[in-house]
């Protein structure tokens, strides 16, 4: 595979679509998506508001509020169409660019810029949300979601595990070890690629020769590869597989086929290895504008609607900002808490000598 | 003389050894097209090609896993592991292979693989971004671990590392990529072995032993401390395994106070074995007991926290005190 096959504007035929850049629905023989007015609606909030939080948190870290952060631009709708295909019982497992999910899994906002701001290591607590911390370290989070699918599995639980990576995570030992003991296991999970083409600097020809999806039945399961930009078709594809792991029919593997339209993260500079033209052939595509193209054309909506969806996303940008600034400084001594949930005595000891040091400052 | 930045004296140096033998290769995530993500490879690409510096995909156990059987052929594989926190993925490899291979092969074998790893905190960043874990590899019999705190000691030690049949995993201190000093390139008559330590600053009162990140801030430290009429000396170890240890107790012997420094946290650390192998050699010159300012027994913190993790000028000075206090 070249990288023109694989990263170009066409798309590949083995691409599941519902509804194409031009915001015109087309049907698949597999997945189809009956969606009220109310739902398409719904999605395309969905989708501008967390680029509005993105973009809001990319405007943070350039005034220094943040340390970094990692946009999710350009991958809305992989992650608002697998994200919505959650059930409150499912658990989801992200790397650090999952907004799009932690919003659809009702993460505050706010929340998701502690670690990038420097204050805290996570933030939420996973259990409320069903939705896991942060995992930066790449790929070690696939094992832990297939592990749990494993609890799920025998509790008898009606619910699967969606586990979040990129493209160049599949490389990691961790990934396989992963697709592996899902496969094994039967574990009902779903195994959620995004591929946006690049790790860092680095193609997706540096990681594979063949389309990622196909990785799978070397496993033992189904792959599918789905145009991450088509937010229906991204729902509809991880419902079909959420549902199958619910009923036993073990793991499959989705590769949302998407593109980083940002830098990798805002210390990246990409103008050091792809090209301008690139994003512009991606631009064509956006996840956004296909779905309001599609609002518009079925008159699903009108300019009151987009008027007003605009305003929230400002006040909802506005507000992020607002309880950014407002965001506490953890104290010093705050470096000793939840080390252990048991009291420990080294902890105490360099807790307590730490505080006599400081105070010996305010003397 | 050319004044470096400790990067690109990082970048020259490997930059000489790949030009003086064929055989040296670079690889690793990002260090192609980008350069690493600090820049510390920037251009090798260009001017040596996609075969001799190397985008690996993103798999940590495979750099160093097939740098062993790049090296088992022959070659001299230069890894980059982007950050600190992610070599951990590797540390198999390093430890069960990397490390014992030879020795088993009964010295047929030799394994001229350097890791090098950015170490450190200091930069703000996320998790895993600012690890100190070169006890670890000091732990691990088989592996040299060194690790440069200035652009000329980075720019020889590397190539002295590049052209060493052993395994080394080489420590560059992230936070001094930036700073810059005048490096000699023209000659090597300068150069330390890279197994020596060297004290960076003369002093009678007090030893402070440090490497990496910290000699810069020990040396600040001893600054300060002249103004309270206290002559430090500071020690750059340059190499935690082998220790030199003739010029560590020399010093020790002199001054009689002893505080080990590093970033890394004080339990388990490697001050511990400083402070041991110290004792257990001069005892009878030591005037109080070995001092260890290092992390706490903690992760490393979000980043806000960072500044006051990391040892600083204000308790590095504090455990001077202490050290005289006895
Ligand atoms: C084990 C490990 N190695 C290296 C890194 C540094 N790193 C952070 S993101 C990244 C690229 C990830 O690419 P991909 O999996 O495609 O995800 P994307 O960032 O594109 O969403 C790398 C190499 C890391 N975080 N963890
Ligand atoms: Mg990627």
């Amino acid at each position: 595979m070249t990288a023109e096959a694989s990263r170009g504007a066409e798309a590949p035929p083995e691409l599941v679509q519902l509804l194409t850049p031009e915001g015109e629905r087309v049907e698949h023989p597999d997945y189809d998506i009956d969606l009220t007015p109310e739902e398409v609606r719904s999605l395309y909030r969905d989708l501008v508001l967390v680029r509005s939080i993105d973009l809001e948190a990319v405007a943070l870290q350039r005034q220094g509020e943040l340390g970094i952060w990692a946009s999710l631009l350009g991958q809305e709708a992989a992650q608002i169409g697998s994200g919505r295909a959650l059930t409150d019982a499912d658990m989801a497992f992200p790397t650090y660019r999952e907004h799009g999910v932690a919003w659809c899994r009702d993460v505050d906002p706010v929340k998701l810029l502690g670690l990038f701001r420097g204050v805290n290591h996570g933030g939420w607590d996973p259990k409320e949300h069903n939705f896991h911390l942060y995992t930066i370290v790449i790929g070690s989070q696939t094992l832990h979601a297939v592990g749990y699918a494993m609890g799920i599995q025998r509790d008898d639980a009606a619910a699967a595990t969606l586990v979040y990576f990129g493209d160049g995570a599949t490389s990691q030992g961790d990934v396989n070890e992963s697709f592996i003991w899902a496969s094994v296991f039967n574990a009902p999970i779903v195994f959620f690629c995004q591929n946006n083409q690049w790790a860092i600097s680095e193609p997706l020809e540096k990681q594979t020769r063949i389309p990622l999806y196909r990785r799978a039945s070397g496993f033992g399961f189904p792959g599918v590869r789905v145009d991450g930009n088509d937010v229906f078709a991204c729902l509809a594809v991880t419902r079909k597989a959420l549902e199958a792991a619910r009923t036993g029919q073990g793991p499959t593997l989705i590769e949302a086929f998407t593109y980083r339209m940002g830098a990798h993260t805002t210390t990246d500079d990409p103008t050091r290895y792809r090209v301008a033209s690139e994003l512009e052939a991606w631009k064509l595509k956006d996840p956004i504008e296909r779905v309001k193209a599609y609002l518009f054309k079925n008159e699903l909506a009108d300019q009151a609607f987009f008027d007003a969806l605009d305003a929230e996303a400002d006040q909802l940008g506005a507000d992020l900002r607002r309880r950014c600034l407002a965001m506490p400084d953890p104290q010093p001594l705050d470096i000793f808490d939840h080390v252990y949930r048991e009291p420990h005595s080294l902890i105490d000891e360099e807790r307590a000598q730490f505080a006599a040091y400081l105070e010996g400052f305010e003397k | 003389m050319t004044v470096l930045s400790l990067s690109k004296a990082l970048n020259e140096g490997m930059r000489k050894a790949m030009e003086d033998d064929p055989k040296v290769l670079v690889m690793g995530e990002d260090v192609g097209k980008l350069g690493g993500v600090f820049r510390v490879t920037d251009g090798l690409q260009k001017d040596f090609g996609e075969d001799r510096v190397i985008d690996t995909p993103l798999a940590e156990s495979g750099i160093i896993g097939t740098a062993i059987g790049l090296a088992l052929r022959g070659y001299r594989p230069v890894c980059e592991i982007q950050f600190d926190g992610f070599v951990f993925p590797a540390a198999d490899q390093i430890i069960t292979q990397l490390a014992k291979m030879p020795m088993r092969s009964l010295g047929a074998i030799k394994l001229p693989v350097v890791v090098r790893i950015p170490c450190g905190g200091g930069i703000g960043a996320v998790e895993h971004h600012s690890e100190s874990p070169e006890a670890y590899f000091t732990h691990t019999a088989g592996l040299r671990v060194v690790a440069c705190s200035n652009p000329a000691d980075a720019y020889s030690m590397i190539q002295q590392a590049i052209r060493c049949d052993d395994p080394v995993v080489f420590f560059e201190p992230k936070r001094r990529y930036w700073e810059k000093a005048d490096v000699d390139t023209s000659s090597t008559d300068w150069w330390t072995p890279f197994d020596r330590a060297r004290v960076v600053r003369p002093g009678a009162d007090a030893t402070l032993l440090a490497y990496g990140p910290m000699v810069k801030t020990c040396l600040q430290a001893a600054a300060a401390a002249e103004e309270d009429g206290r002559d430090l000396e500071v020690v750059d170890l340059r190499s935690l395994n082998p220790l030199d240890q003739p010029l560590v107790m020399e010093s020790v012997r002199r001054t009689g106070r002893v505080v080990v420094v590093h970033e890394a946290p004080v339990n388990s650390g490697f001050g511990a074995e400083l402070a041991a192998r110290i004792t257990e050699q001069c005892f009878y010159h030591l005037e109080a007991p070995v001092l260890r300012v290092g992390g706490f027994s903690t992760p490393y913190p979000p980043s806000k926290l960072e500044e006051h993790y990391l040892p600083d000028l204000d308790r590095v000075l504090d455990a001077v005190d202490r050290a005289f206090g006895y």
